[in-house]
C-alpha cells in the first residue's frame, strides 16, 4: 500500500527522537553535528552513539529514521559529506534527505540500496524537477518547497510517480527554499553552504530602551515592543524602512499550518506530511507530535467530517513564530 | 499547574540579596543535584565563559561558569551570555514543559550576549535525557522533580 500522510517529525537531539516516536510520529528525521545539514547549530544534532541510540529506539517502536543532508557540499570538505551519506547507509536508517545533485549521484553509486528523498532545499517545484531527479538519481520522494498552492501540488502528483512530502507545521522559509540568499548578504553563511540562515554567531538580542532589538551581523533587523511578539532573527521576518514607511516588507513572523487541508492532502494521496523544527526542544516535539498525530488519525477515519479541533489550533499557535500561523501559500486565491 | 509562584513579600525579601552569596548557594544546588548528569558533557567550549542567569520576578541576578568539574560562581560583572526570565519559567524549562524557542516568541525569555554560547547550552541541556538527570539526583530529588512534571503535564 502506498503511503499515505505519515507523519515526520524532527529531532534535534535524542531526547527530541524520543519525544517524537512516544507521541505518535511515523518517522522521524535528523543530522549530523556539522554543515552536512541545514540545521548547524552549536551543540544541537547526532554523534555517532546518539544516531545508533535513536535508530535502535525508534525501530523498536516501528518508527522511521530518516537523515537530513541538505546542504551543498564545499570543494575543500566534500569528502565531509560522502563520509556522512556512507555513515547514513551503514547505520540502517531508512531513507536520506538530499539536495545536491552531485551527493545523489554518489549514493546511487555507492550505496544502491539506500533509499532517496528529495529535500525541500532542492528545490523542485514543478513535477518535470521532480522527475528529473527520478530518472537520473532514483529518488523516491520528494518534499516540495512551500510556495506552491496546492492545486499547484496537484498538478505535480498527477504527473509523478515520486512520492510527495508536504510540510505541515512550523517555520516558514519563503523564498523558493534552497535559493534564498538574504542570510549570505547580511553575514556571509547561508542555509546551503553553512548550514543554517541566520547562525547563532551572527545574531545579537539586546534588550534596549525602545524595545528588544534583534541584530544580525550588526544589521538591525526589527526591534519588539514590550508587548509584541518575536520572530526568528531572519532577514525575511524583519520591518524595514520601505521609502519613509517601516513594516514586515517581505513576510510577518508567523508559522505554516496547513491543518485545515489535511482532507485536501488526503484526496490528493499525499505521502507525509512533516513537521519543521530541528532547532526546537523536545517540549515543542512532544506539544506538536501529539496534536498532528490525533489529525492525521482523525482524517484518515473521515475524510468528510474532519475540522481541525480548536483545542489542537490554540496548541499550535501556542508554539508558533510570532505566536500565530498562516496557510502560507497552499490556499490563495490568485496564481 | 503553577511552579514556583513566590508570594510577593518572599519576592521582595530575595531581590534583596546580594549576588555573591546567591550565586554561591545556586551554584552548591546546581553542583550537588544537576552536575551528576551534566558531567559527561562536552565542556570544553563553554569552559571559563560567564553566565548570569536573571530571574526578573526576583531581581535575582546569579553569575556564574562551568567547567569540567562542576558550576563556579563569580563576583558580579560582564557576563559573555545572559539568560532572563522568571522563576516560574525557567523551572518550566528545566522540567522540559516549555520550549525556549515558544518563551522567546512570547517575549518570556530574552537571550543577550553572545547568543551562539547561549545556543550551544541550550541543545547541550536538550540532550540530556531528564529521566536519567532525575537518577542522577541525591536521594529523593529525583522523584520529586519527575513527579512535578507529571503533574504540570496533566
Ligand atoms: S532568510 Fe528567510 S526565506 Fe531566506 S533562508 Fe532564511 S528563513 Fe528562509
Amino acid at each position: 500500500m502506498p503511503a499515505l500522510l505519515e507523519l515526520i517529525c524532527p529531532a534535534g537531539s535524542l531526547p527530541a527522537l524520543k519525544a517524537a516516536v512516544d507521541n505518535g510520529a511515523d518517522g522521524v528525521y535528523l543530522g549530523l553535528k556539522d554543515n552536512t545539514n541545514a540545521r548547524n547549530f552549536a551543540g544541537l544534532n547526532f554523534d555517532a552513539k546518539a544516531l545508533a541510540d535513536g535508530i535502535r529506539y525508534a525501530h523498536n517502536k516501528g518508527v522511521k529514521v530518516l537523515m537530513a543532508l541538505n546542504t551543498y557540499p564545499q570543494p575543500d570538505t566534500l569528502s565531509r559529506w560522502h563520509q556522512a551519506v556512507d555513515i547514513a547507509a551503514t547505520s540502517g536508517l531508512d531513507a536520506i534527505i538530499l539536495a545536491d545533485p552531485g551527493l545523489m549521484a554518489y549514493a546511487r553509486k555507492v550505496h544502491p540500496n539506500l533509499r532517496l528523498h528529495l529535500s525541500v532545499q532542492g528545490s523542485a517545484t514543478s513535477y518535470e524537477a521532480v522527475n528529473f531527479y527520478r530518472e537520473r538519481f532514483g529518488i523516491q520522494r520528494a518534499v516540495l518547497p512551500r510556495v506552491l498552492s496546492l492545486p499547484q501540488v496537484e498538478n505535480v502528483v498527477n504527473n509523478t510517480d515520486v512520492e510527495i512530502e508536504l510540510f505541515g507545521f512550523g517555520g516558514l522559509c519563503v523564498m523558493v527554499e534552497g535559493r534564498c540568499l538574504l542570510s549570505s548578504y547580511a553575514c556571509g553563511d547561508s542555509p546551503n553552504t553553512f548550514g543554517a540562515c541566520s547562525p547563532g554567531h551572527a545574531v545579537r538580542w539586546q534588550q534596549t530602551p525602545k524595545g528588544m532589538e534583534t541584530r544580525l551581523n550588526g544589521v538591525l533587523i526589527d526591534r519588539y515592543a514590550d508587548d509584541e511578539k518575536a520572530g526568528y532573527p531572519t532577514l525575511c521576518k524583519g520591518r524595514f524602512d520601505v521609502q519613509g514607511e517601516t513594516y514586515y516588507a517581505l513576510e510577518e513572523p508567523t508559522s505554516l499550518n496547513s491543518m485545515e487541508m489535511l482532507p485536501e492532502m488526503a484526496r490528493l494521496g499525499i505521502a507525509a506530511i512533516k513537521i519543521e523544527g530541528r532547532q526546537r526542544s523536545p517540549a515543542y516535539v512532544a506539544q506538536v507530535t501529539q496534536v498532528w498525530r490525533a489529525a492525521i488519525d482523525a482524517v484518515k477515519k473521515d475524510q468528510a467530517a474532519f475540522k481541525p479541533n480548536p483545542a489542537w489550533m490554540a496548541q499550535l499557535n501556542k508554539v508558533s513564530e510570532g505566536s500565530m500561523s498562516t496557510l502560507g501559500a497552499y490556499y490563495r486565491p490568485w496564481k | 499547574m503553577n511552579l514556583l509562584n513566590f508570594p510577593k513579600p518572599l519576592a521582595r525579601f530575595v531581590s534583596t540579596l546580594p549576588s555573591w552569596p546567591a550565586s554561591r548557594a545556586f551554584v552548591a544546588a546546581g553542583n550537588l543535584v544537576a552536575w551528576p548528569s551534566l558531567r559527561d558533557l562536552d565542556w570544553s567550549h563553554v569552559a571559563g565563559r560567564r553566565f548570569r542567569v536573571q530571574v526578573s520576578d526576583l531581581g535575582l541576578k546569579l553569575y556564574f561558569s562551568v567547567n569540567a568539574n562542576g558550576f563556579r560562581a563569580l563576583h558580579n560583572g560582564l557576563a559573555d551570555v545572559t539568560f532572563t526570565a522568571t522563576a516560574q519559567d525557567f523551572a518550566r524549562l528545566a522540567l522540559r514543559l516549555e520550549d525556549p524557542d515558544t518563551l522567546f516568541f512570547n517575549r518570556r525569555l530574552l537571550i543577550e550576549g553572545d547568543t551562539d554560547l547561549g545556543l550551544m547550552v541550550k541543545n547541550m541541556l536538550d540532550a540530556v535525557e531528564l529521566e536519567t538527570a532525575a537518577a542522577g539526583m541525591p536521594v529523593g530529588m529525583g522523584r520529586v522533580v519527575m513527579k512535578l512534571r507529571h503533574l504540570a503535564l496533566k
